[in-house]
């Protein structure tokens, strides 16, 4: 499937682009996490700790064990700091 | 319910003023302005980085659960994105109700939300160098409260 990928804050700098499109058969965020890990070293760098990551799936915040069926969109970002 | 995403500024009075003539049958407007505080002393720019897909849907979500739990008559939520500078107005929340208890207690959860679940983040650039402003364990246990 393919999918939109997108990376936000230091999650963006680290792995040095805002957003790319991805051909996965991951069937979970986490497999997608593994996958991009094994990829190259920024990647692994980006995602050496998940616990300081948050991933939201087509624009609503989910958990690195959801599916990734039917999903269209996929974004990695640090904890929010509005307000 | 107004929502607006925005890299221009914004005068807070202004707004807050229009906001309190539109509501009908209103008896209390709470508003609450957040402004760029220098911290380290040398802060030379903030950045605002938003996932605008998911900003205002977000946003929108947290205002329609306030008005499941509380009786508000309208609410305005302004957020900046962009660079801003020390001092300056991020954003805004103004709740309108009959009585001030729901007022408050929605602004209030509002903010909570916005601080932690509203896709922005911060990035301040001094002299010495740029860092990502970063959550605070104090804003998740913020949001707790309100899970009951």
């Amino acid at each position: 499937m393919s999918l939109d990928v997108l990376y936000f804050a230091w999650v963006r700098e680290r792995i040095g682009l805002p957003k790319e499109q991805l051909e996965t058969q991951a069937a979970t965020v986490m497999d997608l996490v593994e996958e991009l890990r094994a990829r190259e070293e920024r990647y692994a760098a980006a995602f050496a700790d998940i616990s300081a990551l948050k991933v939201a799936l087509d624009q609503e915040l989910s958990e690195f064990d959801a599916p990734l069926a039917g999903v269209r969109e996929v974004a990695f970002f640090p904890p929010m700091t509005g307000g | 319910m107004p929502v607006r995403i925005q890299a221009e500024p914004f005068d807070p009075g202004a707004e807050l003023n229009a906001f309190s003539k539109t509501a009908s049958d209103v008896g209390a407007v709470v508003s609450f302005t957040g402004l760029v505080r220098d911290v380290s002393g040398g802060l030379e720019v903030m950045e605002i980085e938003h996932y605008p897909a998911m900003t205002e849907p977000a946003i929108e979500a947290m205002v329609t659960e306030a008005k499941t739990r509380w009786a508000l008559a309208d609410v305005l939520v302004i957020h900046r994105f962009g660079h801003l500078n020390a001092g300056d107005t991020i954003m805004m929340v103004a709740t309108a109700s009959r009585h001030r208890a729901d007022a408050f207690a929605a602004a209030d959860f509002l903010m909570d939300y916005l601080k932690s679940r509203a896709p922005f983040w911060k990035k301040e650039v001094t002299g010495e160098g740029a860092a990502w402003v970063e959550s605070k364990a104090e804003d998740e246990t913020a949001l707790e409260r309100w899970k009951a």
